[in-house]
């Protein structure tokens, strides 16, 4: 037998029909919809008067234009108009195909990324897809997400696979252990400033080596969701011992034979030895810093105790995105005052996330110059830090504690930055106005935002004694 | 009926790498439940100041180019976001192709759904075909889809290649669902057996909704 990838496997397991030399007809296990990049999907198939081939393989959740305010769930409501319209769109749309949604008013509605695995529905060795670049998020469980557009929406909700071409295979190990105050936040940042924007482009990318084995399956989970700012079709991780507990304390559906099976062909779902690679990096976690963006692409990044590039190593769109973010070429990021700190998305806003900003700013103080929020990626999230007492540490310091959502990672909603500010940001873009047009987004990990947060502006974590 | 083998038009030079969905389709433009109206978001910010005043240096705003039908663009044109807005957006202000080294993968395919031709070309013959086209007395393209050529205005031809699948898909259109649809059999027997062996990959989600309760505080 050809030695394969874990990715080949996976697209093998799931191959209806062979296409042709490039192209598969792929099974999805599993099928996610958010409000926005589905409606047109849902009108194509009333077009053409097709059902829905498995709708409880399905899910619908409304994220990306949920406000955040404070509301008790159950009074929940959407103000933008045309927002409300949408939504209840949608609501049309998953009840006359029998899909279940989380709903505006769902205590278990969060970001798509963060409720799907935490209702214990992603399981190694699946396949799933969602109208949403980010879904990249299960390979941490040794499942293929990859996002898909509209019409591919369709494609699926119709037939429950897709036409697919399969891509090349990048492996990146990263070995050691990580220096105090970095988080897996850092090592994606790291690992996409290193291959760039475009560096793993169409290809599915396996993470393996010391560092990756010893990170939690939420930490996991953050490397996979940023995997694709490095241009990538798919992130994944084989499933190991942490893979299965978390998979075990979430899919409470499944009995314990069923599980205990499961983990046997589980075991499986790894890259043979002497599988070919199309690229193979390699990189040392001490050589990991906390990382933070000066531009405008994510790849655009730096060790904080690092400097920004010098004048004549700028090229021309380094140039136009320093000249947006309004920094200078050889300039420390130390210091840079900022307006606002979000801390929340698909990124960076599970219980782990929220764990390690309440770390930074426990019995401290937002410095009065700065608007903080804290946006739990679900419902659950925020029960579970409600639970642990999170919540009085962040408000207390004076962040605000909102309801879950997407929020101002994409500022569809009504939480966005004016035209000139300055943002300390869990998310995974800083593209220009996205979170919020004339807006400055800095990326960083949540200890670096909540770090940002106490001293107003952006400072080195690890300098930054918690009980000073 | 639209002639998809030759695509003839003034070329618009819009040379900037990167260039992410959230730019070519702005978020406060995604909140429609159909493809229309989006003619008005597409490089929103780039055509637009902060008081909705066309700006003059912007390529797409000059009289020269405001009518191309093809752009030229930097690499990794259509990075980031899925949305499929960002196409149709394009597509309603009549560009019909566009050129780059290279493209976002999602957005790549979402062309190909809708009939965008997207044409890969080495970065240097971008970067030529730029430079001759920001003259507007010689931004004249011609896209020959059969041959696999581009021609500039100086008669200068740029061949590329388009997948076997890709290229019949644009040729002919083609109804993606309503072929894998006539396969349900098929898809059918591969789900039998895929259960079969996997019966943990088969969720049931409104079943599994149920256990909800019992999740709610649960988190590890
Ligand atoms: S949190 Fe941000 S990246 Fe994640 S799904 Fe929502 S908008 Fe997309």
């Amino acid at each position: 037998m050809v030695a394969r990838t874990l990715y080949q496997k996976l697209v093998d397991s799931h191959t209806v029909a062979r296409i042709d030399d490039q192209h598969v007809l792929l099974y999805a296990d599993f099928h996610i919809m958010n409000e926005y990049t589905s409606p047109q999907a849902f009108g194509g198939l009333a077009a053409r008067g097709a059902a829905v081939h498995r709708p409880e393989q399905q899910m619908g959740v409304v994220d990306h234009v949920i406000p955040t305010h404070p509301d008790p769930v159950a009074k929940r409501t959407i103000r933008i108009e045309a927002a409300a319209a949408q939504a209840a769109n949608f609501t049309r749309n998953c009840d006359r195909h029998g899909i279940h949604l989380f709903d505006v008013t769902d205590p278990a509605q969060g970001i798509e990324h963060v409720v799907a695995p935490e209702i214990g529905l992603i399981r190694p060795g699946m396949v799933v897809l969602c109208g949403d670049s980010h879904t990249t998020t299960y390979g941490a469980l040794g499942a293929l997400g990859f996002g898909i557009g509209t019409s591919e929406v369709e494609h699926v909700l119709a037939t429950q696979t897709l036409v697919y071409r399969v891509c090349g295979n990048m492996r990146i190990t990263i070995n050691g252990k990580l220096p105090f105050g970095t988080t897996s936040k850092d090592v994606i940042m790291y690992v996409v400033a290193q291959i760039g924007a475009q560096g793993a482009r169409g290809l599915a990318v396996e993470f393996d080596g010391s560092t990756i084995a010893g990170l939690s399956a939420e930490a996991r989970m953050t490397i996979c969701n940023m995997t694709v700012e490095s241009g990538a079709r798919a992130a994944l991780i084989a499933p190991d011992a942490t893979t299965f507990d978390y998979v075990k304390a979430y899919a409470t559906d499944m009995p314990p034979e069923m599980f205990e099976q499961a983990v046997a062909s589980w075991r499986e779902l790894k890259s043979d030895a002497g599988a070919r690679f199309d690229q193979h990096f390699t990189f040392d976690a001490a050589d990991i810093g906390p990382y933070v963006t000066w531009g405008t692409s994510p790849d655009q990044a730096i060790a904080i105790d690092a400097r920004i590039p010098a004048a004549d190593a700028l090229d021309a769109d380094a140039i136009k995105a320093l000249d947006y973010i309004g920094l200078k070429p050889d300039a420390s990021l130390i210091g840079t005052p900022i307006d606002r700190v979000f801390i929340g998305s698909c990124t960076n806003a599970r219980i782990e996330d929220l764990r390690l900003a309440a770390d930074v700013i426990r019995g401290r103080k937002v410095a009065p110059t700065v608007r903080a929020m804290v946006i739990p990626g679900s419902g659950l999230v925020r029960e579970q830090a409600e639970a642990e007492g999170l919540v009085h540490v962040f408000i207390d310091a004076g962040f605000e504690w909102r309801q879950p959502g997407c929020s101002m990672c994409l500022a569809m909603n009504d939480d966005f930055l004016e035209i000139g500010e300055r943002c300390a940001s869990t998310t995974n873009r800083n593209f220009e106005g996205r979170q919020g047009r004339g807006g400055l987004t800095h990326l960083m990990s949540p200890p670096m935002a909540a770090a940002a947060a106490i001293a107003g502006h952006i400072v080195d974590v690890r300098k930054e004694s918690a009980h000073d | 009926m639209t002639d998809f083998s030759i695509i003839q038009s003034v070329g618009a030079p819009l040379p900037l790498n990167n260039l992410d969905t959230d730019q070519i389709m702005p978020k406060q433009f995604l909140l429609g439940i159909d493809k229309s109206g989006l003619a008005h978001g597409v490089l929103h910010d780039l055509r637009f100041d902060a008081f909705e005043v066309p700006r003059a240096n912007f390529v797409l705003n000059q009289p020269a180019y405001s009518g191309a039908n093809i752009l030229v663009a930097g690499s990794n044109f259509g990075c980031g976001s899925s949305r499929e807005h960002a196409v149709w957006g394009l597509m309603q202000i009549g560009i019909r192709a566009v050129i780059a080294a290279s493209f976002g993968e999602i957005f790549y395919f979402n062309a190909a759904n809708n009939r965008l031709l997207l044409v890969t070309l080495p970065e240097d013959a971008v970067s030529e075909l730029m430079r001759e086209i920001s003259d507007p007395a010689s931004s004249g393209l011609v896209i020959d889809v059969a041959r696999e050529v581009v021609i500039s205005a100086s008669g200068k031809e740029y061949g590329f290649s388009l997948p076997a699948r890709q290229k019949s898909m644009y040729l002919e259109g083609l109804d993606m669902v309503g072929a894998t649809l006539k396969q349900l059999p098929q898809i059918e027997a591969f789900e039998q057996a895929h259960w079969a062996s996997n019966p943990w990959m088969k969720v049931d989600l409104p079943t599994m909704r149920n256990f909800l309760p019992s999740w709610a505080g649960s988190l590890v």
